[in-house]
C-alpha cells in the first residue's frame, strides 16, 4: 500500500505544482494584455465621462468620436500617408543595397572582407544619439533638412548595418555550387546575384522586411531631429506633439495612438512568422 | 556555413589559375559594395568620427562650430544633470539585464512544455514589441495620468485613494515609471529569443538528466541553462545597449522631469542641443555615452569575431 501511494501523492504534488506554474502565467498575461485593452477601451469613451465617473464604471455612451477627432483635428489623416512616404522607400532601398553589400561580403573572398564586415556590425549596434548632431547638419548641408529626402536617405543608411549582417550571414548558408553551376553556364556576376541568389534569399528578406518596417515605421528621435513641418511629419512626432495640445482630450490621443499602431499591427497578424523568425535573425549567431 | 566559406576561400585561386574566366574580376566585389559602402560611411561612420570634432567646439547649431578644446567635457563632468542622467541610465540598465531576462526565460521555459493556450500567450506577450515607444509612452502616460488615470482611478475604486499620486511627476518615482513601461514593452522580446534557443536544445539530454536522478530545477540549472548561455549573452548585451540609448519613453512621459530627476543621457543630450542649442555640449554627452556603449560593442563584436574564427 505505501509502496503505491508513495508515486501517486508524488504524481499529485507534481500535478498540483504544474497547475500553479499555470496559473501564474495566466495572472501574468493577464496583467501583460491589460493596458491595451485599458487603451481600447478607452478610446470608445468620452474623457468627461471618464474624469467624472472614474475609469471602472460602465461607460455613459460608447462611439467613434475620439477615432474620428484624432483622424481629423488631431491630423492622422496626414501624419500616417508620411509614414508610408518614408517608410516604404526607405525599406526597398535598404533591403536592396544590403542585399548587394551581403552578397559581396557572403561570396568572395577579397582584401577588406573581414574588416568591412566588422563596420557594418559595429555601426548596427551604434547608441545613434551619436549621429544626432552630424547627421543633422550634413542634411542641411545637402539641403535636404526638413524634407522627407531626409530621414528616406538616412534610414536607408543606417538599416544598411543591420541588414548586411543578417544577409551575409543567411547567403554563406547557400552552397557555392548552384552559383558555380550558374557561373559555368556563362551567366554574368549581377545575373547570378539577382536571378540566383535573391529568390534563394527570399525567407530572410522577408523576416528583415517586416521587423525593418517597424522599425522605420515606429523612430520617433529621427523624425524629430531632421523634420519641422508639421505638414511632412510621420506618425511618430505627429501624436506627440498633440501631448502638448491643451485642446487635446487625452481619449483623442489613445484613440489616435491605437490608429497609429494598426499599420504594424496588420503586419504582424499577417507575417507573423516572419516577423519572429527576423527577431532571432540578429541573435542566431 | 561550412561549405559556403570553403567555397568563397578556394574561388580566388582558381579564378588565378585560370586567368578569371567569364569576366569576374578582382573588381567584382566591390562594385557591389560600392553604393551601400558608400551610404554607410557617409552617414554612421563619417558622423560618428565627426561627433568627436564636434565635441571640441562651441557650435549652436546655426554659425560655423568654433574649437575650444576640451572645455566641453571639463563643464560636463561638474554638471551635476550629467550625473543624474547616468545614474539613471544605470538604473535602467540594471533593470534591462534583471526582469525582462528573468521573465522572458521564465515564460519560455514555461510555454515549452505546452501549457494550454501558449500560442495566444506568446501574441500577448510579444505584442507590445511591436507598438511604437511613442505609444507605449502615450499609454503609459494616460496610465499614470494623476486626475482620472487608470492606475489612481483604479486605487481610489479599490478604496486606496490615499495611495494615489502624481506617479511621474515624483521625483523618485518617475524613473522607475518609466523603467515599468519599457520593461513591459521588452520582456516579449527576450521571451522570443529564449524560445528560439529552447528549440536547439535536445529533449534527451534533458531526459537523461532526469534518468540520473536530477529534479526539474537541477535539469534546467546543469543542462538548460548551460546550453541557453549564448543566447543569454546575445540577450544581455542587447538589453545593455538598448537600456544605454533609451531616449523615447522619457522625452513622451516626462521629457527628463521633474527638475531632471528622470532624464537619461540621450534625453539630457537632445535638451542641451535642441531646445538649449548648446551642440557643441551635446556632442560630447553623446560622445561619452558612445565610449560607455562601446564597451558593450566591443564584447558583442568579440563574440561574433570569434564565431566567425571557427568556420
Amino acid at each position: 500500500m505505501a509502496a503505491q501511494t508513495l508515486p501517486q501523492t508524488r504524481a499529485a504534488g507534481r500535478a498540483w505544482s504544474r497547475y500553479l506554474v499555470y496559473g501564474l502565467v495566466y495572472a501574468l498575461t493577464l496583467a501583460w494584455i491589460t493596458p491595451v485593452l485599458v487603451a481600447i477601451l478607452t478610446s470608445f469613451r468620452s474623457n468627461s465621462d471618464i474624469l467624472a465617473r472614474g475609469f471602472w464604471t460602465l461607460p455613459n455612451s460608447i462611439s467613434l468620436q475620439s477615432f474620428f477627432n484624432a483622424w481629423t483635428r488631431g491630423g492622422l489623416s496626414h501624419y500616417l500617408p508620411n509614414s508610408f512616404i518614408i517608410t516604404l522607400p526607405a525599406l526597398v532601398g535598404t533591403l536592396f543595397l544590403s542585399s548587394l553589400a551581403a552578397y559581396a561580403l557572403a561570396r568572395f573572398n577579397f582584401r577588406g572582407n573581414r574588416v568591412i564586415f566588422f563596420i557594418f556590425v559595429g555601426g548596427a549596434l551604434l547608441p545613434f544619439q551619436i549621429l544626432l548632431l552630424p547627421v543633422f547638419r550634413l542634411t542641411d548641408w545637402l539641403g535636404i533638412y526638413n524634407t522627407y529626402w531626409a530621414l528616406i536617405v538616412f534610414h536607408t543608411s543606417f538599416q544598411l548595418g543591420f541588414c548586411t549582417f543578417v544577409l551575409r550571414n543567411y547567403m554563406r548558408t547557400i552552397p557555392g555550387e548552384i552559383l558555380e553551376a550558374a557561373r559555368m553556364d556563362g551567366c554574368s556576376e549581377f545575373g547570378i546575384y539577382s536571378r540566383i541568389m535573391l529568390p534563394l534569399t527570399i525567407p530572410a528578406l522577408a523576416a528583415l522586411a517586416t521587423l525593418e518596417f517597424t522599425w522605420i515605421f515606429n523612430d520617433f528621435q529621427w523624425a524629430l531631429v531632421l523634420l519641422q513641418a508639421d505638414a511632412l511629419k510621420p506618425v511618430t512626432t505627429g501624436l506627440a506633439s498633440l501631448q502638448g495640445q491643451y485642446i487635446m482630450d487625452w481619449t483623442v490621443i489613445i484613440a489616435g495612438s491605437l490608429i497609429a499602431t494598426a499599420p504594424t499591427v496588420l503586419v504582424f497578424i499577417f507575417l507573423q512568422r516572419y516577423f519572429i523568425a527576423g527577431l532571432t535573425l540578429g541573435s542566431s549567431k | 556555413m561550412a561549405v559556403g566559406r570553403v567555397e568563397a576561400g578556394q574561388r580566388p585561386q582558381a579564378r588565378a589559375r585560370k586567368g578569371r574566366p567569364l569576366g569576374v574580376s578582382q573588381w567584382t566585389p566591390y562594385l557591389f559594395l560600392v553604393v551601400p559602402l558608400a551610404l554607410f560611411l557617409m552617414w554612421v561612420i563619417g558622423p560618428l568620427f565627426y561627433s568627436f570634432y564636434l565635441s571640441l567646439t562651441n557650435w549652436d547649431g546655426i554659425s560655423a562650430p568654433k574649437l575650444v578644446g576640451l572645455a566641453n567635457y571639463r563643464r560636463l563632468f561638474a554638471d551635476p544633470i550629467f550625473y543624474t542622467a547616468v545614474w539613471n541610465n544605470v538604473k535602467w540598465l540594471i533593470s534591462f539585464i534583471t526582469v525582462p531576462v528573468i521573465m522572458g526565460l521564465a515564460l519560455a521555459m514555461a510555454l515549452n512544455r505546452n501549457i494550454p493556450g501558449a500560442r495566444l500567450i506568446k501574441a500577448i506577450f510579444y505584442s507590445p514589441y511591436i507598438l511604437s515607444l511613442v505609444v507605449v509612452g502615450l499609454i503609459f502616460g494616460w496610465i499614470y495620468l494623476p486626475a482620472g488615470g487608470l492606475l489612481n482611478s483604479t486605487l481610489s475604486t479599490l478604496g486606496l485613494g490615499a495611495l494615489s499620486k502624481g506617479w511621474l511627476s515624483d521625483k523618485g518615482l518617475a524613473t522607475w515609471c518609466i523603467i515599468a513601461a519599457a520593461v513591459w514593452r521588452q520582456v516579449g522580446y527576450v521571451m522570443t529569443l529564449y524560445l528560439a534557443g529552447l528549440q536547439g536544445v535536445d529533449p534527451s539530454l534533458v531526459d537523461a538528466s532526469k534518468v540520473d536522478g536530477a529534479n526539474s530545477w537541477q535539469a534546467f540549472r546543469h543542462v538548460i541553462l548551460p546550453l541557453l548561455n549564448p543566447v543569454t549573452v546575445v540577450v544581455v548585451v542587447i538589453s545593455i545597449i538598448d537600456s544605454l540609448r533609451s531616449f523615447d519613453l522619457v522625452y513622451i512621459m516626462t521629457r527628463g522631469g521633474p527638475a531632471n530627476a528622470s532624464t537619461v543621457m540621450a534625453n539630457f543630450m537632445y535638451i542641451e542641443a535642441f531646445n538649449n542649442y548648446n551642440m557643441g555640449y551635446a556632442a560630447s554627452i553623446a560622445v561619452i555615452l558612445f565610449l560607455i556603449t562601446s564597451i558593450f560593442i566591443f564584447i558583442y563584436l568579440a563574440r561574433v569575431m570569434a564565431t566567425e574564427m571557427e568556420y
